[in-house]
């Protein structure tokens, strides 16, 4: 299997991009931002379409356009926290503009719009380039180490601003950072996975960790691994299945890890276990 | 298109110009339907901040056309199905409560991104019936037949009556569910029994306005009539007002231009809600 470059470019980009999500997803579904996550990630398509049409590096627009976002909802709403009424409307329109841009594109360049859409919206990750790969690879990990500096800080200001204000941590700073980093995750990762699938990385593996343990920083290691698990699984799967997208079977085995885990808590939560954990007590790393 | 349409600015020539073909009048009298049940149904999601349930179902109608498609099934049959399965799944976590809860957003997410890479599968299965994901996603007004129109007309008599039915509990278990529940109302068969209305009316309305853009009749009008007012009847009205509005004006806006309807109605939509919130904070300042 590894013979091939496209397969090896695959795998590389592939396992980082898990490793962020997984990680920094186990804080999104802590910080109840889940949605969050998924208007980054429609956002992110229709940035690769408005760089289409404008003729520029599909980069340029996922970036530009996730970190804008990511920016106006943490600027909407204190604590960086916006209200999901809020975040669902303005999304709307913002694929709305998606659409027009379509409308542009299919007009300008015949046939060309299909694909565009296709693989925006569900990932190619067997397309990508040795140096896309690596740069993908470098940026998860960057992102992993980041969020994994910051973890206590972003634990507490979760669990409890007011006592992290008294701390002196900048709340909202970091809150605003970490939407930063969650715009930047989803703009890399749409190119492998696709602008839909992205938030199924992000909230499966997190939902799986956290019905099996309530420790933060195991949780947050579990839930990497969960997503690079799923990753591997699902490249291979699609590898020697060649009707099954890569996509679906890395979101398929994802989700089902979560559901394994859920049932899995359910059971051994009617043992009585220890208590969950409260803001006072989070472990020094 | 048949005929050119072209803009004379005689508004009498111009609204006879709009019922001038069979296609444009099942457009309007679908975008009439769809527009009443979803910002009736909507004011309660805004209400009780199901946002991300309601967009993870309406994103269900890709696998639901994609799987009907596949299976050899009418499309609008597989919108429904896929919907209310997905409903099904959301119904033992969706706590319909103003406050998140992390767990509970993972599980809408998983369920949702399921349901797209299911219907990726479906369609990588299947290329050749459907053209693209494009019209599914972003939907289109112009391929509606009479009995897709009687069709909605049913769905949405059926599931006003059953919400009109469930109204007074669910405003109560929606405001306070403690007291609510307290008091005797079945709070989790009123959330499961919400959560199947919202199926069949966002089933319905994404066959006009494609998975992706449900939001703009469903969440901003409502959003919008909160912001003017939060008495349920006047808002309820208000609302249905607001997505009328928005649907009619984006339909004839559509036919005249080149450009697709889901464009239109979401930034009407958008625009409104837009000036609401900035007349609302201008009003709260001058206070």
């Amino acid at each position: 299997m590894f013979s091939h470059e496209f397969v090896r470019n695959a795998w590389l980009a592939g396992t980082f991009i898990a490793l962020a999500c997984g990680s920094i997803g186990w804080f999104v579904v802590l910080r109840g931002q889940v949605f969050a996550g998924d208007a980054l990630s429609h956002v992110a398509f229709v940035g690769a379409i408005a760089a289409a049409t404008l003729g520029v590096d599909e980069r340029v627009g996922l970036f530009a356009l996730t970190l804008a976002m990511a920016g106006a909802i943490g600027a909407l709403g204190r604590r960086a926290v916006a209200d999901d009424v809020t975040i669902g409307t303005a999304f709307a329109w913002i694929l709305g503009i998606g659409v027009l841009l379509l409308a542009v594109l299919a007009t300008s360049s015949a046939g060309a719009s299909g694909i565009t859409t296709a693989n925006t919206l569900f990932g190619s990750i067997y397309s990508l380039s040795a140096s896309a790969s690596e740069i993908a690879a470098s940026v998860g990990l960057a992102l992993t180490a980041l969020v994994l500096a910051a973890a206590r800080p972003l634990l507490l200001s979760t669990l409890d601003p007011e006592l992290a204000m008294l701390r002196g941590v900048p709340v909202r700073g970091l809150g605003l950072a970490f939407l930063g980093a969650l715009a930047i995750v989803t703009a890399q990762s749409t190119q492998a996975v696709g602008a839909l699938l992205l938030l199924g990385l992000i909230a499966a593996p997190a939902g799986a960790a956290g019905a099996l343990t309530a420790r933060p920083y195991l949780g947050v290691a579990l839930s990497g691994a969960i997503a690079v698990g799923a990753m591997w699984g699902g490249l291979s799967l699609s590898y020697a299945i060649g009707s099954l997208p890569p996509s679906s079977a890395i979101i398929g085995l994802a989700a089902a890890a979560y559901a394994t885990a859920a049932i899995a808590g359910r059971l051994r939560r009617r043992q009585p276990g220890p208590e969950p954990l409260s803001a006072g007590e989070i472990p020094r790393a | 298109m048949s005929a050119n349409p072209s803009l004379s600015l005689n508004p009498i020539a111009d609204l006879r110009q709009l019922f001038a073909f069979p296609f444009m009048v099942n457009a309007l009298e679908a975008g009439t339907i769809v527009a009443v049940l979803a910002s009736v149904v909507g004011w309660y999601v805004v209400l009780r901040r199901q946002t991300f349930a309601s967009h993870t179902l309406s994103v269900m109608a890709f696998p639901g056309a994609t799987g009907a498609a596949l299976a050899g099934l009418p499309i609008s049959l597989g919108y429904y199905l896929a919907c209310t399965l997905a409903a099904l799944a959301l119904g033992p976590t969706s706590r319909g409560s103003r406050r998140r809860y992390g767990s509970e957003t993972a599980t809408i997410g998983t369920v949702q991104t399921v349901g797209l890479a299911a219907g990726f599968l479906f369609l990588s299965l299947n290329q050749a019936v459907l053209g693209g994901p494009d019209s599914l996603l972003f939907g289109t007004f112009l391929g509606i037949t009479r009995s897709q129109v009687l069709i909605l007309l049913a769905v949405a008599v059926a599931s006003l009556g059953a919400l009109t039915a469930l109204a007074r509990p669910l405003l109560f278990a929606s405001v306070d569910r403690e007291v609510a529940r307290a008091s005797g109302v079945p709070v989790a068969l009123v959330d499961a029994g919400f959560l199947l209305i919202l199926a069949l009316a966002i089933a319905a309305t994404s066959q006009l306005t494609g998975a992706l853009l449900v939001f703009a009749l469903l969440v901003t009008p409502p959003a919008c009539a909160q912001l003017v007012t939060m008495r349920p009847l006047a808002g309820l009205a208000l609302s249905v007002g607001f997505a009328l509005a928005i649907v009619w004006l984006g339909l004839g806006i559509a036919y005249f231009t080149i450009y697709p309807i889901g464009f239109y109605i979401t930034t009407l939509a958008f625009g409104l809600y837009l000036l609401l919130r900035v007349s609302r904070a201008v009003r709260e300042r001058r206070r």
